[in-house]
């Protein structure tokens, strides 16, 4: 393997780990959510590479666009961009440091010596039809047919869910209101707010 | 490329995953994490799909993918429905899960 | 009437005290005092005339009978009857128990009728009569039981009523608990003769298999040394007990708390005698273990002396009595002791007797001073303060006052100090010719016994009828109703011939006993004996009259003339040689300290400790389990994330 393509590889790998560690530091939601858009860009890209154009796009069209796009538009919506950032305890900060780091060591001790994957050294050849859309389509409508259909209704779940919980019942509201003007309780206010980070 | 590389690719992105829900208060960043943590899946089902040529692990990413968008759907809708009862969304404000 | 029909009304001694609680419980606040007294009485009665039926029944077939009412249980080889026994020795205690019980039950009802009104609860009354009539059940339990265990019975059952008279007034009394610890005092004594009367049962099933008296009795001998020794000794214990005698005769001068018909029944004529019962009714097993024979002489002997010199130095007239009973209990015992059972039956008689008679004596006294205290603070505006109407230093001169309590007590006293003819003399004399016959030593310790008696009868009567009334309660005493001196007269005149019963020649209550039980011990009338016992009698009478009787005492504050001659002696004496304040020292104190220690740092310490500290230990795990719960979603996803990175280790690891 050519010295370009390792370098190719090495930056894409680079970028996607970049990224995510991006989403994860930044202060405003808004980048975070922008980093994201990225990091599944590139990984669309990796997908490629592994014979996969058709979930490449899907990856693309429908994480990094309408996925995302709903992210923040939610964001933007609730004005979550920041949330006023109470340090939380020491202790579980460096407790999931260390914990998600032992992990990740073992997760690469693993791959690396000790599973199946381990002789597999370099992509085999694939057919060129191998993901093409027919090829997949062929297999979803028989052989995955019934968790296809499923999927659809959880689809359908998810969408009256989510009109549900967010239809503003306006005659049962107002009734709440009125009852509980008087007695309404004051929102527990955080003790102290410190700058968001 | 060997296939250790993307599953370690996969396995850092995941461990980002999760340091995002374990750190981050902000809860559409928790949910971003997870988006991050199903990609980390995802990639690691295509790369399993390539080199064992099988394509039935790219099927399985369209699943997920499907639940995924279900999940942000009806999450970010709690959200919402949230931030109108309690005007935040800070989830260290949403301690009603104590004993 | 034959004696098989007559046997079988044995039951009813019992039943008829039972059926008269009854009565008196369901209906006796209908009835009224008189009505609940009337059924009390009755009810003794009752029990008296069905005991002269089974004497009757015994004159035609002496040797009796046992009667099987119930199988009480059976478990495994022990088979225990609820069974009577009519013998001529049970039949003469229940004699003795229904009639003086009959008499104090008629006086009581003058007594209590008084004796509620001065306490300021006349609805107690009524219960005053249930547990007489309980008592009387239960000494008829005791004597006319056929086993051990059905005596057990009576027994623990007259020491439950002797609890609750001696207690009657359990709120009355040295610092309003007084009559109270008295009560727990006597209970808790006898429980430690009770715990050797159970022993000794034990003991006795381990050995011949029975508790029934036929089984066991015939058998005595069969059984080793060694065993008869235990059975007996823990009999011994057990008679110290209920009957008062060293050691532990500490209760009865206390149980005088009770109201004073308690005294007289209870006290002095039936309950205390059953320790003597049982020696009688167990004298095959004393004869087979000769050591416990000259253990339970002993006791008895020195009781009797221990006892006599105590009761010289008293003041309260019915404590004096009290240590008199306990000395003539000593006589008692000695004589079964030395298995002259017929000179102890005889004694036990005659003492029932005359000591009852001076119980209600001096209960009519005790009344009459009461009256008087309370006729003098009426005419004076009533300063009530300080007055005992016990205290024989605030008596005297109610000879006058009071002439027929004076001669029925004085009957009473010279039938306790052994004068001829009357009833204590001949009594007294068989007990002292067994003994002489027996041990010299005990003949010597018993005489002194009977000279100090004399003594303290002499002292007795002179302060408190002699001379002049040396306070304004004893100048203004008047004579008690007759329903109160009519029985006094009736047992009087028991006292003055009871001694008829066994006169020497006639034999009559010797005769009667052979038919149950043969005294090891032929204690026939000695005129030497007789004649010295008489002498010393009337010695004892005379150091009395010496002392007390020719120049009587002015003034409640003058020191006692036996206290000036005996100076530190005396107040030993007093003190009844402060066998109380050792006891106390020696067991009282400790186990009270004990009791503390175990309640205090090892109950509400240790063991509470052991248990709040489970509460704790499962509180803290609890807070600490709670803590986890903090409602954060992103600790409880860290604490999953542990987990799974717990799970990848040990994959990995394997």
């Amino acid at each position: 393997m050519s010295i370009g393509v390792m370098l190719v590889y090495g930056l894409l790998g680079l970028i996607v780990v970049i990224t995510a560690l991006g989403m994860l530091t930044s202060r405003n939601a808004v980048y975070s959510a922008l980093f994201l858009v990225l990091n599944f860009a590139t990984v669309a890209v990796l997908y490629m590479t592994l014979g996969a154009p058709f979930i490449a796009l899907a990856q693309v069209s429908v994480y990094a666009g309408a996925i995302m796009v709903l992210f923040l538009f939610v964001i933007m919506l609730l004005g979550a961009e920041h949330i006023t950032q109470r340090s939380t305890g020491r202790g579980h900060r460096v407790l999931s440091v260390l914990v998600a780091v032992a992990l990740l060591a073992e997760a690469v001790i693993y791959i690396l010596f000790r599973g199946a994957g381990v002789e597999m050294a370099a992509l085999p050849s694939l057919p060129p039809d191998f993901a093409s859309p027919a090829a997949i389509g062929q297999l979803l409508f028989s052989q995955f047919l019934l968790p296809f259909e499923i999927t659809a209704v959880i689809l359908l779940s998810a969408v009256i869910g989510a009109i549900y919980l967010t239809r503003r019942e306006r005659q049962a509201a107002a009734r709440t209101a009125a009852a509980e003007q008087p007695a309404e309780k004051p929102v527990e206010e955080p003790a102290e707010k410190t700058p968001i980070y | 490329m060997p296939l250790s590389y993307y599953l370690i690719l996969s396995a850092i992105m995941f461990l980002i995953g999760i340091l995002g829900v374990l750190l981050r208060r902000n809860p559409l960043i928790m949910f971003m994490s997870l988006e991050l943590m199903f990609n980390a899946a995802n990639l690691a089902f295509v790369a399993f799909a390539a080199y064992h040529q099988a394509l039935s692990g790219q099927l399985f990413v369209f699943f997920v993918m499907t639940v995924a968008a279900a999940e942000v759907a009806v999450g970010l809708a709690l959200m919402v429905a949230i931030f109108r009862t309690r005007h935040t969304i800070d989830v260290d404000e949403l301690s009603m899960l104590q004993g | 009437m034959t004696a098989e029909t007559l046997f079988p009304l044995v039951p009813w001694v019992v039943l008829i005290p039972l059926a008269g609680i009854l009565i008196n419980l369901l209906a006796g606040r209908a009835l009224g005092e008189r009505g609940v007294g009337l059924v009390a009485s009755l009810a003794a009665l009752g029990s008296f005339a069905v005991s002269v039926l089974l004497a009757v029944g015994l004159a035609q077939q002496p040797e009796g009978q046992s009667l099987l009412l119930a199988r009480w249980m059976s478990i495994g080889s022990l088979n225990v009857d609820w069974a009577f026994r009519v013998d001529t020795l049970s039949v003469t205690m229940m004699l003795v128990v229904s009639g003086v019980g009959t008499l104090i039950h008629i006086y009581s009802i003058g007594y209590m009728h008084d004796d509620t009104r001065h306490n300021g609860d006349p609805a107690r009354f009524r219960r005053f009569f249930l547990y007489l009539n309980l008592f009387i059940a239960a000494m008829m339990v005791l004597v006319s039981a056929d086993n051990y265990l059905m005596m057990f019975v009576g027994w623990e059952g007259v020491g439950l009523c002797s609890y609750l008279l001696i207690g009657f007034w359990f709120e009355k009394g040295e610092a309003g608990l007084g009559n109270a610890r008295a009560a727990k005092k006597a209970f808790v004594v006898n429980r430690i003769g009770d715990l050797g009367f159970l022993i000794a049962m034990f003991t006795m099933f381990w050995a011949f298999g029975s508790l029934s008296f036929g089984e066991v009795l015939p058998r005595a001998a069969e059984a080793a040394p060694a065993v008869l020794l235990a059975i007996t000794l823990f009999f011994l214990l057990a008679v110290t007990g209920k009957s008062a005698q060293l050691p532990l005769f500490t209760w009865l001068p206390d149980a005088m708390a009770g109201p004073t018909p308690v005294s007289a029944l209870i006290h002095a004529a039936t309950m205390v005698t059953a320790g003597v019962y049982l020696v009688a009714r167990s004298l095959p097993i004393f004869a087979a273990a000769p050591a416990a024979q000259s253990a339970v002489l002993w006791v008895g002997a020195l009781t009797a002396l221990f006892a006599a010199t105590i009761a010289v130095a008293q003041t309260d007239i019915k404590r004096v009595l009290a240590f008199s009973t306990i000395s003539q209990l000593g006589f008692m015992v000695a004589a079964v002791g030395m298995g002259a059972v017929v000179a102890g039956m005889f004694h036990l008689i005659t003492h029932a007797f005359f000591k009852a008679l001076l119980f209600l004596g001096a209960g009519s006294v005790i009344l009459g001073m009461e009256r008087g205290h309370e006729r003098h603070a009426q005419a004076h505006d009533g300063h009530h303060g300080g007055f005992d109407p016990q205290d024989m230093r605030f008596m005297g001169g109610l000879r006058s006052r009071m002439p027929v309590t004076f001669w029925v007590y004085l009957i009473g006293g010279l039938a306790l100090a052994g004068v001829a003819p009357l009833s204590g003399f001949f009594s007294k004399d068989e007990i002292l010719a067994a003994a002489e016959q027996v041990s010299p030593a005990v003949f010597v310790v018993l005489l002194i016994a009977a000279l100090l008696t004399a003594f303290y009868v002499a002292r007795q009567l002179a302060l408190v009828f002699f001379g002049q009334g040396r306070s304004e309660a004893a100048r203004a005493a008047t004579e008690s109703s007759p329903v109160i001196t009519v029985p006094l007269g009736i047992l009087a005149a028991l006292a003055a011939v009871g001694g008829a019963l066994n006169l020497p020649g006639s034999h009559l209550l010797g005769d009667w006993l052979h038919h149950t039980v043969e005294p090891l011990v032929e204690a026939g009338f000695n005129p030497l004996t007789a004649g010295i016992a008489l002498v010393i009698a009337l010695a004892g009478l005379g150091l009395g009259w010496l002392l007390y009787g020719r120049s009587p005492l002015t003034r409640a504050e003058e020191p006692d003339p036996l206290a000036v001659r005996l100076k530190g002696l005396f107040t030993w004496l007093r003190r009844k040689w402060y066998v109380d304040e050792i006891y106390n020292a020696l067991f009282v104190t400790p186990y009270t300290r004990l009791s503390q220690m175990l309640a205090g740092p090892v109950d509400q310490g240790l063991i509470d400790g052991v248990v709040n500290g489970a509460g704790g230990m499962a509180r803290l795990l609890g807070n600490l389990g709670r803590s986890l719960q903090n409602g954060y979603v992103r600790s409880y996803a860290l604490i999953m994330l542990v987990g799974v990175a717990l799970i990848f280790t040990f994959l990995l690891a394997r």
